[in-house]
């Protein structure tokens, strides 16, 4: 138990470094979180037992022999205006989540609701006015940008695949929106090789906010850039919700980016949400061992404290999400496994308001449940 | 190697800035990539020089006759008064090299050498463009198709590019043009045999093409700006002739360079076989397949033709490896 209250206090002194306009945002979340979580508000995006699995196929009939279980199940509401977060390692199905929702992928399972539209199986056809609310940033600023094209023709691409026609016409459009993500409307005609990794991604921003979506789903946003450009674009981003009013679901396996800008944040483990919590009650009191363990590796800028708290070390790898384990599927790496967690999956259940857990022995829990002996 | 390719490297990356220095005022126009490839193409020596050569030969090829009017010259018109009645062979020396022939004069009939090589030109030139084009057309949409839509589409297409591959192309080159010697199409003679060398070189090149295509398309389609324009909700010809394409034309403009030598020298081997062009009308295949049987009495005969597909295939190669290293400085 000693772990976890040095774990909460360097979440707390940390917290104060915060901006003030973050704190007043998740201010308003909470007082809508507790407004029970099954909110009063119609969440702008209801995602249900959301699967998908890659098949693996083998020999000349392509027999199906197993499947990788990128996102196996999950449910998260996104409401508008908020900002979630999705952290999780690499390989845990974040990415896959992503494409799901933007429907860039098929998902095997599940359904998603955008606006109280399912739009889980809908064909491509139908798909292309939705389009228009639901947009993406991507995670590389020199892959998602066609090099054969100057950022005028890339970022008034949406207009003409959508057929909008902005006011003022396009031209003045594009340059209007090149401006409002901090570049020059004299960069119009020039190309994206001419441009830096951050210019890139506000390109790419650029591109994503032109059709005025509701939902923008921000694949790893920053983690191709260099740490000082980070924050530009992170805040850049923060100025754009508060601005036009997007709802973001943020996708990031980097913690510090992901408390900066999430109003909630859902935790990912092999495919599975383990923990979906507002911000405060995910850093000060997480409940999953996983999130705990998660927490203690964020490198802490402070050398005295550093040698003060304890890091939790997870053993072994993360296992195969072709055949991941049975029960609780983070058992194998957890130091509160038992025999419970093997053989029956933890439901995520809300333990307090907002803030739901899947694990049989949460941490922090209001009223800790008896652990059996082992 | 390494050195130019680092300083070329600099300069480019350079330049940009330098404009914004100098004229800040001025409107800042994009530099595409197909204007830092010919920055970069104009400093490769050797390639330039390629492509001079090849351009000069277009130029030839294109106005061949009238340049055979201005020079006074007639590849046609035989010269029995320089040919020795006995031996068939020229009198004078080298070939029968003079003033007015410069390059001499074909044993038996004595015509001019240098006219039959400029008629020969455009013959060459063009069989050899013609079969490209028609190369890179099959080859570019199928391959394109085939990388894009993946799966059955692709296996089949890739299986019909493995069946042609296999063919014994030489083989059905002898056997079509043979049977279409004595007019189809309603066509005959020197249009027929340029259709028949087009249409077999062509046709049994693509694959090459396609090969190249297919796999470029197949990196590409992974690249996250067709994701992007998919989730604009771009349409697959959207994606296909606005995003993979314009990438695309590098390695097209590149391999059909390089394909183009390799067509003169099979319309060449056709000719000299005696399937593609047919005497009289000159051409450089041609004119080595009757040059054989001379070759150790007038070897001049022989050189001269030879010389020029040398010429010619060796400038295009240059040409097209030049261009590869501007627009791809990354394949080597």
């Amino acid at each position: 138990m000693t772990e976890t209250t040095e774990t909460t206090k360097t979440a707390e002194t940390s917290e104060t470094t915060k901006t003030t306009k973050t704190a007043e945002t998740s201010e308003t979340t909470e007082t809508t979180g507790t407004a029970d979580d099954t909110t009063q508000v119609e969440p702008l995006l209801r995602v249900r037992g959301l699967v998908r699995h890659f098949p693996i196929t083998k020999g000349l009939l392509k027999r199906k022999v197993g499947a990788v279980q990128a996102v196996d199940g999950i449910d998260f509401d996104v409401r508008p205006g908020e900002t979630l977060g999705v952290v999780g390692e690499s390989g845990c199905g974040k990415s896959t989540t992503g494409r799901l929702i933007t429907r860039l992928d098929e998902p095997t399972g599940g359904s998603i609701e955008f606006q109280g539209t399912d739009i889980t199986h809908l064909s491509q056809g139908k798909l292309r006015p939705m389009r228009r609310d639901i947009q993406m940033i991507f995670q590389d600023p020199y892959g998602s940008l066609n090099p054969r094209h100057t950022i005028g023709a890339i970022v008034s691409t949406p207009f003409r695949l959508q057929g909008v026609e902005p006011e003022g016409g396009v031209k003045k459009e594009v340059q209007r929106l090149l401006e409002l993500v901090g570049l020059s409307p004299e960069h119009y005609n020039r190309y994206p090789h001419e441009f830096s990794g951050g210019q890139r991604q506000r390109i790419g921003i650029a591109r994503a906010l032109a059709l005025k979506p509701k939902l923008v789903v921000a694949d790893e946003p920053v983690s191709a850039l260099d740490v000082s450009i980070q924050a530009q674009v992170v805040n850049l981003m923060d100025d754009l919700q508060e601005e036009l009013g997007l709802t973001y679901v943020i996708i990031a396996h980097d913690l510090s980016v992901i408390r900066h800008v999430s109003d909630r944040i859902a935790v990912m483990y092999l495919g599975k949400i383990v923990e979906l919590a507002d911000r405060a009650s995910l850093y000060e009191t997480p409940m999953h061992p996983y999130t705990t363990a998660l927490l203690s590796a964020v490198p802490v800028p402070d050398p005295r404290r550093r040698t003060q708290r304890e890091r939790i070390l997870l053993k072994g790898d993360v296992p195969s999400p072709i055949n991941p384990p049975s029960g609780c599927r983070f058992r194998t790496r957890c130091w509160k496994a038992t025999e419970e967690c093997a053989t029956t999956e933890p439901p995520l259940v809300a333990l307090r308001t907002g803030h739901q857990v899947a694990c049989h022995h949460p941490e922090n829990a209001p009223q800790e449940r008896p652990v059996d002996a082992t | 190697m390494t050195a130019p390719i680092e300083t070329t490297g600099a300069a480019a990356e350079a330049q940009p800035e330098a404009v914004l220095k100098g004229v800040p005022a001025q409107r800042i126009e994009g530099r595409s990539l197909g204007r830092i490839a010919l920055l970069r193409f104009r400093r490769d020596k050797v390639a330039v020089a390629g492509a001079i050569v090849v351009i000069l030969l277009v130029v030839l090829a294109a106005f061949s006759r009238p340049l055979q009017a201005l020079l006074g010259l007639d590849p046609d018109s035989p010269h029995q008064d320089l040919i020795d009645a006995n031996t068939t062979l020229p009198k004078a020396g080298f070939g029968g090299m003079s003033a007015a022939h410069p390059l001499g004069v074909d044993p038996k009939f004595g015509r001019d050498l240098l006219a039959r090589i400029i008629e020969g030109s455009w013959v060459s030139l063009l069989v050899a463009f013609g079969a490209t084009m028609l190369s890179v057309a099959i080859g570019t949409v199928l391959g394109v198709v085939a990388g894009f839509y993946r799966g059955r589409v692709d296996a089949f297409i890739s299986r019909m590019m493995d069946v042609f591959l296999a063919f014994p192309l030489l083989l059905f080159a002898i056997a079509i043009s043979a049977s279409l010697q004595g007019g189809a199409f309603g066509m005959e003679g020197l249009p027929l045999h340029i259709c028949v060398l087009i249409f077999v070189i062509g046709f049994f090149n693509w694959p090459y093409m396609g090969r190249i295509v297919r796999a470029q398309t197949l990196s590409l389609r992974e690249r996250e700006f067709v994701d992007a324009a998919r989730g604009m909700g771009a349409r697959g010809p959207f994606i296909l002739f606005r995003e993979l394409l314009p990438n695309l034309v590098g390695p097209i403009i590149v391999y059909s360079t390089l394909l183009i030598p390799s067509n003169i020298l099979f319309e060449a081997a056709l000719s000299f076989l005696g399937v593609g062009i047919q005497p009289p009308q000159a051409s450089w295949g041609g004119m080595l397949n009757q040059a054989v049987k001379y070759y150790e009495v007038d070897p001049q005969y022989m050189i001269v033709p030879g010389l020029a597909i040398f010429v010619t295939v060796l400038a295009f190669n240059l040409l097209g490896d030049g261009l590869r290293d501007a627009l791809d400085p990354r394949s080597r």
